[in-house]
């Protein structure tokens, strides 16, 4: 079974769980043995420019010491096998199109999607 | 191998807050109405559907104390839910994941509902005729 993790919230509780759910879930899925891609959409797509590590949460004496890494994560992702794609036109919209994608990053139109849908058995939109 | 009668679900959102979690229980009262087995994968927020210590309360504004109240609880729900499978002799099967559970403090949950990880999603997802997965807004 090949699944599709459809990630159009971004930065959802990153601070909180030092991570993006998904992107965790879906590392962890791997590790299982799970035969999965990511698709960026949405506001999910400023992942896939970003370039640094998230600021760590500073509340009065209380720093976070481990904030998300979350260049790292996709990163693993990729480095493990996994696709992740990141709808053009959404980057477009969102001014970030001339920003350099992170590495293994594709690239997927709107109209490309039918034929990434299409590629797996189930499309699980988060 | 794909279970025709098993639809496998994955939700996120806690108790008391959104609409998606009463439409998330309507949908698993529907599922075992038609016949299908039932295969939960409780994420985040939603390991406190399970909760065993949750109480209910009384409402002055309502005029009602804590009996006449009968105050909704998603335990409770999750329950009936078990009862009805079982008097259907249909699965019902429900895991929290862990790390969401301890982070969150809720590690009393009711009979029925385990603990587990994102491997035991994956499992129930590859198991099931398909998956619906509603993510937290």
């Amino acid at each position: 079974m090949k699944v599709l993790q459809v990630i159009d919230q971004a930065f959802r509780t990153t601070v909180e769980e030092q991570d993006d759910t998904i992107l965790w879930l879906t590392q962890s899925m791997r590790g299982a043995g799970g035969d999965l891609q990511v698709l960026l959409s949405g506001h999910g797509v400023h992942y896939a420019v970003l370039n640094q590590r998230q600021p760590p949460l500073v509340l009065g004496t209380w720093k976070q010491s481990q904030p998300a890494e979350l260049v790292r994560d996709l990163t693993n992702l990729t480095e493990s096998g996994v696709p992740v794609y990141a709808v053009r036109e959404d980057l477009e919209e969102r001014g970030l199109a001339g920003l350099p994608l992170q590495a293994g990053v594709e690239l997927v139109s709107r109209a490309g999607l039918v034929e990434l849908y299409e590629q797996v058995d189930q499309i699980w939109q988060w | 191998m794909s279970d025709l009668k098993t639809l496998t679900f994955a939700f996120m959102d806690p108790p008391f807050e959104s609409e998606r979690t009463v439409t998330f229980f309507r949908l698993l009262d529907a599922a075992l109405e038609r016949g299908a087995s039932v295969r939960v994968f409780a994420y985040e927020g939603a390991v406190a559907l399970a909760f065993a210590r949750q109480a209910p309360h009384g409402n002055a504004v309502h005029g009602r104390d804590a009996a006449e109240e009968d105050h909704p609880l998603t335990r409770e729900w999750i329950r009936a839910l078990q009862e009805k499978a079982a008097a259907k002799e249909l699965g019902f099967e429900w895991i929290n994941c862990g790390l969401c559970v301890d982070e969150r403090g809720v590690n009393d949950v009711i009979d029925g509902c385990g603990r587990g990880g994102p491997p035991d999603l994956w499992r129930y997802a590859s198991d099931a005729f398909n998956t619906l997965t509603i993510g937290t807004r």
